[in-house]
C-alpha cells in the first residue's frame, strides 16, 4: 500500500435509528484519519463511541442506518462495497474485538474450532492446518497449554483467558486494523494490564492500526498515541495522548478535573455539569 | 360550531393522555386509554375482537337473526346445495344449515363463557395462595399442579365424559377439570413477584389479613395475564369441545353444536359437502377470533420485546 | 407446551426453562444422583396421579360394575357375592392399592367388546399410532424448523408475516374437519391419495405381523408393491397431523432463533467474515439443537393425542381409534387403559424431554 494513503479515513460519519418520534442519531458527524497507529476513542455511554466502530465494520444492527461523506480503507470506499465485498473485508483487514467473552463467544463450540475457524473463512487451510496455525496464535497470547484449551468451551475459560482467545481469534487472518470496543472492561484490573500488554505487542510487532474504544480515560491515555473524546455523537476533542493535560474543550477540562490523582489531597472531586452548548459541539 | 367540537374533543384526548392524571379515575381511564390505542394499532388483534364480539351477537340475537327454527326438518329438502332459500344448503333432515350454526353460537359462546369462569379461577386461587403462602402449601399446590400438567388433556377428558355419560355439560366439566393447572403456575409466578414488595408488607403491617391481602392486591395483579392465556386458550377449548362433538361426546342431538354437525355430515361429505363444510369454517374463524385478539391482548397487556 | 388444546401460546409451561436455558456447573457425583433421585420420584409421582385419576373416572360410571357383570337376573345374595368377588366391599384406597397392582402387573382390564385383555388390544394396535406419530413428527420437524428459521431471519418482513399467519391458521382449524376437507379434495376431487386405512382392502392381512407397522414389515417381507400402498395411505393423515406440528415447531424456532441473533457472539461470527448462512446455520442454529429436540418431544407427546381424531377421520386401526371405539360402546375398561397407556407415553415423552436437555446442553454438564 502507497505509504500516503491513511489506512482508515472517516468523514461526517452519521448513524441514525428511526423511532416513534423520528430518526434519532447516534454518531452525529464523527470525522477523523487512521495511520498505523493507536487512536483511542473515549467517551460515556450513550456518546457514540461504540457505534461509531460498528460502522466502519458496517455491522450496524438493522434498522440503523449508516452515512458518511467518505467512509474508505485503504483508499476503499466501504459504504459502496457490496456485501461480498465487505464479508471479505471482515476479518482478514478489519477486525474487532468485543468487551466481554462470555458473550462474544459461541458458548456451544471449542474455543479452538472457532479460532481455526477465523482461519479458515479466509484461507483455503485444511483442518488440520488450521489448528496448528490456532494453537501457534494461542501461545503468542501467551497462554501457557494450548493443546488442553483448545478443546475447551467458552465457558470453561476465565475472562482474561477469554479475551485472549478473543484476541487469537481476530488476529489470525493478519487484518491491517483492529477496532477493540472496551477489550478490558469486563476484566478485572489486574488481567487488564496483562491483556492490554498482549494487544500493544502483538500490534505493533505487525504494524497494524488499532482503534481503541473505552470509557476509560486514564486507560486510553497510557496506551493510545491519539486520543479522541466523544460526547452525544460528536468528537468534541482530538489530541495526542501526550498532551491530554493541554486539552482546551471544556467537557474534557471537566474529565480530567474528576479523576482523583494519588498525589493530591483527597476532598470532593469537582462533579461535570453539562452545558447543552456540547451538544452542538 | 366546528371550531368548538373540535377544542372539546382535543381537551377530552389531552385529558386522557395527559402526564400528569388529577385522579386515580383519570389514570386508570389515561391507561385504558393508552393501552386501546395501541391495540387499536394492530389490525389482525382488531380482526380478532370483532369476530368475538361478532360471536356473542350471533348467540344473543340468534332467534332474531335465523331465518329457520334449527330443529325444523323438512325431509322433502334433504341435502340442498347452498341456494338463495338456503345460504348454506341443508342437512340430512332438510333443516337449514345457516339457522343451526347460528343457534350453535349459543352453544359455542356457553361452552366458552364456563370455562372461561371456571377454569382460570380455580387456577388463580391455587396459584396465589400456593405464592403466597410458600412453604409445604406451594410445595405441595405445585407437586399437584406439575403432575396435572404432565396429563394429555384432552383423552383426559375423553374419558371423563366417556365416563359422566355424553352431554354438554360433562364436556364442559370436562375440559375445565383439564385446563386449570397452566392458570395455576401463571398466578404463582405472578405471586411471587410482588410477594416480597413493600405495598404487601405494609398492608400486613395495617392489619390486613392474609385472604385481604391476596384477594385485595395479589389477584388483580395476576389479571392482565390471566387474560392473555385464557383467551388464547379459548381457542383451543373450541377446538375440543368441536373434537369432543364430533366423538358424540358433547351436545346430543339435536342440538346443532357444531362439531356433532360435522360428525353428522361426514357420511355425505364426498357428494354433499357442504354439511360438514360450513361448521367446520364456523368453528375456524371464531378460533382464530380468539387466537388474534389472544395475540393482540398479550402485545398490549404483557409485552415480551418480539 | 403440548398440542393437546390445539391452541397454545408460546410462553409455555413446560419449556419455561428450556427457553432460559440452564447453567449450573456442580461437582459430579452428589448432586447428579441426587437429580436422578427426584427425577424417579417426580416420574413415579407422576404416574400415580394418573393412575388415580383414571381410578377415579371408572368410579364414576354410573353403571353399576356389579349389575353389568351380573345381568339383570341378580338377586341380593348373588348381588353381595359379585360385589365382594369385584373388591367392590373395601374402602376406597384400598381397591385403589389393587388397581395399582394390577396395572403394575399388566392386568388393565378385559374388553368387553373383544372379551381380551385389554393390554393386549392395546399393544396390538399402538404401532399403528406410532408409525403416523412418526412420520408426522418428521414432516414437522423437516418443514417446521427451516420455516422458522426462515421467519427470524427475515424478521418483520412478508416471509415472518406468511409464516407466521401460516401458523396461526394452522392451530386454529380443527384437526378432523382438516382431515375430511382433505379426504374430499385429494381423495374424491382429485384422486391423489388413496382413500382411508392403512392399506387398500385388497392387501389387507397379506403381510406377515413382525413390528406391526405396516411399512416396516412390508419391507421385511419384500413385498414391495404393500409397502408402496402404505405409504401412500400414510402421506394424507400424517400430513395433516404433521401440520399442527410444522405450525408449532416453525413458531418455536422462530423464538429460538430471535433470541439468538440478539447475542454478541453473532456480531463475532459477521466480524470473522462468515457468510450469513454459515452464521445462522452453523452458529445459532448450533445453539438451539437442544431446546429443539426437547420441543420435537413434546410434539410427539401431542401428536399421540392428536392422533385420535385424526385416527378417527382416517379409519386408522391405531390406538386413537380404539379408544373411540370402545367410547361408543361404553367399554370403559378399553377405555381407560387406552387413556392410561396414552397417559403414560406421554408422561415419559416429557420427561425424556426434560432429560435429553440436561444431558445435551454442554453448559449443563
Amino acid at each position: 500500500m502507497a505509504d500516503d494513503t491513511p489506512l482508515l479515513e472517516v468523514s461526517n460519519l452519521r448513524v441514525a435509528f428511526p423511532t416513534r418520534t423520528g430518526m434519532a442519531e447516534a454518531v452525529r458527524g464523527v470525522s477523523f484519519t487512521l495511520g498505523r497507529e493507536k487512536l483511542g476513542i473515549v467517551g460515556e455511554s450513550g456518546s457514540g463511541k461504540s457505534m461509531t466502530g460498528r460502522s466502519i465494520l458496517r455491522l450496524v444492527p438493522p434498522p440503523g442506518r449508516v452515512t458518511a461523506d467518505r467512509l474508505a480503507f485503504n483508499g476503499e470506499d466501504l459504504l459502496a462495497a457490496s456485501p461480498r465485498r465487505m464479508r471479505d473485508i471482515r476479518g482478514r483487514r478489519i477486525a474487532m474485538v468485543m468487551q466481554d467473552p462470555k458473550y462474544s463467544l459461541n458458548p456451544v463450540m471449542t474455543v479452538g474450532r472457532q479460532i481455526a475457524e477465523a482461519y479458515r473463512v479466509h484461507s483455503k487451510a485444511g483442518a488440520a492446518e488450521a489448528k496448528r496455525r490456532a494453537l501457534e496464535m494461542l501461545a503468542a497470547v501467551r497462554i501457557r497449554d494450548p493443546e488442553r484449551v483448545y478443546d475447551r468451551y467458552p465457558h470453561e475459560v476465565s475472562g482474561g483467558m477469554g479475551q485472549r482467545i478473543m484476541i487469537a481469534m481476530m488476529l489470525i487472518p493478519d487484518p491491517d486494523l483492529l477496532i477493540a470496543d472496551e477489550p478490558t472492561s469486563a476484566l478485572d484490573v489486574t488481567v487488564q494490564m496483562q491483556v492490554l500488554a498482549i494487544l500493544d505487542d502483538l500490534c505493533s510487532q505487525r504494524g497494524m492500526g488499532m482503534i481503541f474504544v473505552s470509557h476509560d480515560l486514564n486507560l486510553v491515555a497510557s496506551f493510545c498515541d491519539r486520543i479522541l473524546i466523544m460526547y452525544a455523537g460528536r468528537v468534541v476533542e482530538s489530541c495526542r495522548a501526550s498532551e491530554l493535560h493541554a486539552a482546551r474543550h471544556p467537557y474534557t477540562r471537566g474529565l480530567l478535573a474528576s479523576l482523583p490523582r494519588i498525589d493530591e489531597p483527597p476532598g470532593d472531586l469537582p462533579v461535570l455539569s453539562r452545558d447543552p452548548a456540547w451538544l452542538e459541539g | 360550531m366546528t371550531a368548538r367540537t373540535d377544542t372539546r374533543s382535543a381537551t377530552w384526548r389531552d385529558w386522557l393522555t395527559t402526564d400528569t392524571p388529577q385522579s386515580r379515575g383519570q389514570a386508570r381511564l389515561g391507561r385504558a386509554w393508552a393501552g386501546w390505542t395501541s391495540f387499536r394499532r394492530n389490525r389482525l388483534a382488531v380482526a380478532g375482537l370483532l369476530i368475538v364480539l361478532a360471536l356473542v351477537v350471533v348467540a344473543a340475537l340468534a332467534p332474531v337473526l335465523a331465518p329457520y327454527h334449527p330443529y325444523a326438518q323438512d325431509l322433502n329438502n334433504r341435502l340442498l346445495p347452498p341456494s338463495a332459500a338456503h345460504w348454506l344448503g341443508t342437512d340430512a333432515f332438510g333443516r337449514d344449515i345457516l339457522s343451526r350454526l347460528i343457534h350453535g353460537a349459543r352453544l359455542t359462546l356457553m361452552i366458552v363463557a364456563l370455562v372461561a369462569a371456571t377454569a382460570p379461577l380455580a387456577g388463580l386461587v391455587i396459584g396465589t395462595v400456593a405464592g403466597y403462602f410458600g412453604g409445604w402449601v406451594d410445595t405441595v399446590l405445585m407437586r399437584i399442579t406439575d403432575i396435572a400438567l404432565a396429563f394429555p388433556k384432552l383423552i383426559l377428558a375423553l374419558a371423563f365424559v366417556a365416563a359422566l355419560g355424553p352431554g354438554i355439560e360433562n364436556a364442559v366439566i370436562a375440559i375445565a377439570i383439564t385446563s386449570w393447572p397452566p392458570y395455576a403456575r401463571i398466578a404463582r409466578a405472578e405471586t411471587l413477584t410482588v410477594r416480597r414488595a413493600d405495598f404487601i408488607s405494609a398492608a400486613r403491617l395495617q392489619g390486613a389479613s392474609s385472604l385481604r391481602i391476596i384477594l385485595g392486591h395479589v389477584m388483580p395483579l395476576c389479571i392482565a395475564s390471566l387474560i392473555v392465556r385464557t383467551t388464547l386458550d379459548m381457542a383451543g377449548v373450541i377446538l375440543t369441545a368441536a373434537g369432543l362433538g364430533f366423538l358424540g361426546l358433547g351436545a346430543q342431538p339435536p342440538l346443532p353444536e357444531w362439531g356433532a354437525m360435522i360428525a353428522s355430515g361426514r357420511q355425505y361429505v364426498l357428494e354433499q359437502w357442504w354439511v360438514a363444510a360450513m361448521p367446520g369454517l364456523a368453528i375456524f374463524i371464531v378460533s382464530l377470533g380468539f387466537n388474534l385478539l389472544g395475540d393482540g391482548l398479550r402485545d398490549v397487556l404483557d409485552p415480551k420485546g418480539d | 407446551m403440548p398440542l393437546t388444546g390445539f391452541a397454545q401460546s408460546p410462553d409455555c409451561d413446560s419449556l419455561e426453562r428450556v427457553r432460559l436455558g440452564a447453567s449450573n456447573r456442580e461437582g459430579v457425583v452428589l448432586p447428579t444422583l441426587k437429580r436422578g433421585l427426584t427425577l424417579l420420584v417426580t416420574v413415579a409421582a407422576t404416574l400415580l396421579g394418573l393412575l388415580l385419576v383414571t381410578f377415579l373416572i371408572g368410579r364414576v360410571v354410573p353403571i353399576d360394575p356389579v349389575l353389568s357383570a351380573l345381568g339383570d337376573r341378580a338377586n341380593a345374595e348373588s348381588y353381595a357375592q359379585m360385589r365382594t368377588q369385584l373388591g367392590l366391599d373395601l374402602p376406597l384406597w384400598q381397591q385403589f392399592l389393587h388397581y395399582v397392582g394390577d396395572v403394575a402387573q399388566g392386568d388393565l382390564g378385559t374388553s368387553v367388546l373383544t372379551s381380551r385383555p385389554v393390554l393386549e388390544d392395546v399393544l396390538r394396535v399402538f404401532p399403528a399410532t406410532l408409525e403416523l406419530a412418526t412420520v408426522a413428527a418428521i414432516v414437522g420437524a423437516v418443514l417446521g424448523i427451516p420455516a422458522g428459521v426462515f421467519a427470524a431471519v427475515n424478521r418483520g418482513r412478508w416471509p415472518d408475516h406468511a409464516i407466521r399467519l401460516l401458523g396461526l391458521l394452522g392451530h386454529s382449524v380443527p384437526i378432523f374437519w382438516l382431515g375430511l376437507m382433505a379426504l374430499l379434495l385429494f381423495y374424491a376431487k382429485l384422486d391423489w391419495a388413496p382413500g382411508p386405512g392403512r392399506v387398500d382392502v385388497f392387501y389387507e392381512g397379506m403381510v406377515d405381523q413382525v413390528t406391526g407397522i405396516v411399512t416396516v414389515d412390508a419391507l421385511l417381507a419384500g413385498e414391495t408393491d404393500i409397502f408402496w400402498n402404505a405409504v401412500g395411505h400414510l402421506v394424507l393423515p400424517s400430513a395433516i397431523l404433521g401440520l399442527y406440528c410444522v405450525a408449532y415447531i416453525a413458531r418455536m424456532t422462530r423464538g429460538f432463533m430471535l433470541d439468538q441473533l440478539r447475542q454478541e457472539y453473532i456480531t463475532t461470527a459477521r466480524v470473522k467474515g462468515l457468510s450469513e448462512t454459515r452464521v445462522v446455520w452453523g452458529h445459532a442454529l448450533r445453539n438451539i439443537t437442544v431446546p429443539l429436540i426437547t420441543v420435537i418431544a413434546l410434539s410427539y407427546a401431542s401428536l399421540l393425542e392428536g392422533s385420535v381424531l385424526t385416527e378417527t377421520v382416517f379409519a386408522w386401526p391405531g390406538l386413537g381409534l380404539y379408544i373411540t371405539n370402545s367410547l361408543l360402546s361404553a367399554d370403559m375398561n378399553a377405555v381407560l387403559g387406552g387413556t392410561l397407556v396414552v397417559g403414560a407415553v406421554f408422561i415419559a415423552l416429557n420427561l425424556l424431554s426434560d432429560l435429553l436437555y440436561r444431558l445435551l446442553d454442554p453448559r449443563a454438564r
